[in-house]
């Protein structure tokens, strides 16, 4: 029986490894979008701040603090570099450099133009799938 | 006791010590709901959420390693192979784990969410790992054929943990750092694949746990255990990308997952249900307390059974993703059903070492109880908030974040009140535990 066990086993770790394959390639679907240098510092800022404990992006991180995704669209760069270093509540008080507030906000910049969060035109099928609105 | 058998008291005291301070940093992260300036200046959310989770994977890998090297150890046909691979992996992982907790206090953090540790700690965890993987392979690899299922589980949960926690870390290469959406699907595949990875391991231990006191091998090497542990397999390679739903990837990612979840929470429900009509009264009364604190899992396992189900639609889980809904189904499996198996398992090795005295038994059997309510009121509080956050972010207009945190005051008081009862619950278990452990250990030195 474990032979039989042993070769179910090859069987799908062959799936799997196609699987991955096809996700860490180019040729899956991920948006247009790729993050400038500027963004990546930005984000290298947002993981190193652990921006990600009270925020979130696309709904993923803490929940202490508003999801970002869209920020820019509703928000100017220079409101958000106010908030940045405000402190306010619970947020601790970062020092950003004038340079560093532009990495950040270039990053928020980039990740709004990937997509949509909270996805409000998203169409709902009967059989439970969800068609997300995707951003052009 | 052989003085092997003493690494793996040593990794579960470890394990529990880590689960008062999961309990511990997540009650001060709870306070700072309810009190935003609460300890800002000496630990602010940035650290305490990190410290928290580090704290509570630490417990869930300390706990099932130590199940499971004890298990082999006590078998006889793996007691007499060197050791000394295991202690040098339990000092690689403890002045590992303190370099981080170090980091988290001081704020260095470079990785994503669940691993923010700077990436040099990448390499001490893998080697880690694969020490683990070494010694149990070349432990049990030429009883092979006679494996029960368990032992399939720990080898592919030790397995699937090196492959994952390596694919977590591969956003750092620059092939993959540019693309912010594949980059987001993937560090999800690595921590949802990761889940799969532990239950592996913890799933396993219910496994070994059920069938050494049912006194029964049958189950375990049955056609419906491979079924299931295969089954599990499937869910834990495929069935990770309702964490990412909203995420704008590919289609087929999507619907690969939505198909294979549906099958997920069947798996465990139905092993325990058979043990559950099986057991004799005497095995009962034997381990009373890996029974008990096992049968309690049962009931966790179908509540989250229910909400994995629904939060897995990707209708209901457009509106429940990014609320408290998701927290409420991570604690639900992590404490209700994690934990509870964990510490079932480490009733049952200390009950078959020394049993515990009728005080003892009465005090863990009381704190269950504060505990189980505790959690209860704790789970239903997540789910409100999550209710009343997918309201505000699609039914509402105009209302700002700060409005709305502030409307949801009394419902983080709850959360923070029912996190006193947690750690009370829990911690007090963990702490009669440990002092049961350290009487083991005791014992074992005036033996010899």
């Amino acid at each position: 029986m474990h032979k039989i066990y042993g070769g179910i086993l090859l069987v799908l770790i062959a799936c799997f490894a196609l699987y991955n394959t096809h996700i860490y390639s180019d040729k899956t679907l991920f948006g247009k979008v790729r993050l400038s240098e500027q963004a990546q510092h930005g984000e290298q800022l947002w993981l190193r701040n652990n921006c990600n404990a009270c925020h979130q992006l696309y709904g993923l991180g803490g929940y202490l603090g508003p999801d970002l995704t869209n920020v820019v669209a509703t928000k100017s760069p220079e409101i958000i570099k106010i908030f940045l270093v405000s402190g306010v509540r619970s947020m601790p008080v970062f020092s950003f450099s004038e340079q560093e507030k532009d990495q950040l906000v270039q990053f928020l910049k980039e990740v709004n133009e990937t997509g949509y969060y909270p996805n409000k035109e998203a169409t709902i099928k009967n059989t439970g799938w969800v068609d997300l609105h995707y951003k052009k | 006791m052989k003085k092997n058998l003493r690494y793996p008291i040593y990794y579960i005291s470890v394990g529990l010590c880590c689960l008062v301070l999961c309990l511990t940093a997540g009650l001060l992260a709870g306070f700072q709901y309810v009190v935003p300036t609460f300890i800002k200046q000496l630990l602010p959310f940035t650290a305490l959420r990190p410290l928290h989770t580090l704290f509570a994977l630490s417990w869930i890998f300390m706990g099932s390693i130590g199940s499971i090297l004890w298990y082999i150890q006590n078998d006889t046909r793996y007691r007499y192979q060197s050791f000394s691979i295991i202690k040098l992996q339990f000092w690689l992982f403890l002045l590992t784990g303190l370099a981080i907790t170090v980091c988290y206090v001081l704020r260095k953090f470079e990785g994503k969410e669940y691993l923010e540790f700077p990436h040099l700690f990448y390499f001490p965890i893998l080697l880690g790992w694969l020490l683990l993987a070494i010694y149990y392979f070349r432990a049990m690899w030429t009883s092979f054929a006679s494996w029960p299922a368990y032992y399939w589980m720990w080898g592919t949960g030790m397995v699937f943990m090196i492959f994952h926690f390596t694919e977590a870390h591969m956003w750092i290469l620059s092939y993959f750092k540019q693309d912010y959406i594949q980059n987001l699907t993937m560090q999800w595949k690595a921590g949802g694949a990761y889940v799969g990875a532990w239950n592996m391991l913890v799933y396993g231990c219910s496994m070994y746990v059920m069938e050494k006191t049912s006194g029964s091998g049958a189950y375990s090497r049955s056609k419906t255990a491979f079924f299931f542990y295969f089954l599990s397999l499937v869910n834990a390679m495929f069935n990770w990308a309702h964490h990412v739903y909203p995420v704008p990837n590919a289609e087929w990612i999507r619907y690969a997952a939505y198909l294979i979840s549906m099958t997920e929470w069947i798996i465990l429900i139905r092993m325990i249900y058979l043990w559950k009509t099986n057991l004799p009264t005497a095995v009962k009364k034997k381990y009373r307390i890996a029974y008990k604190v096992m049968m309690l899992s049962d009931l966790w396992i179908f509540l989250n059974l229910v909400l994995a189900l629904l939060i897995s639609i990707p209708a209901i889980n457009l509106f429940t993703h990014g609320t408290h809904i998701t927290v409420a189904h991570s604690m639900g499996t992590t404490i209700g059903i994690n934990t509870l198996i964990l510490l079932s398992s480490v009733a049952y090795l200390q009950e078959s070492l020394k049993m515990y005295s009728a005080k003892d038994r009465h005090l863990i059997l009381v704190l269950l109880k504060v505990f189980n309510i505790s959690f209860l009121g704790f789970w239903l509080v997540l789910i409100v908030m999550g209710i009343e956050k997918s309201k505000w972010l699609y039914f509402t207009q105009n209302v700002l974040f700060s409005d709305f945190q502030d409307s949801m005051k009394y419902f983080h008081i709850g959360f923070a009140c029912f996190g006193i009862g947690l750690l009370a619950g829990l911690g007090g278990i963990a702490f009669r535990m440990l002092k049961h452990n350290w009487d083991i250990l005791k014992d074992s030195t005036e033996n010899e």
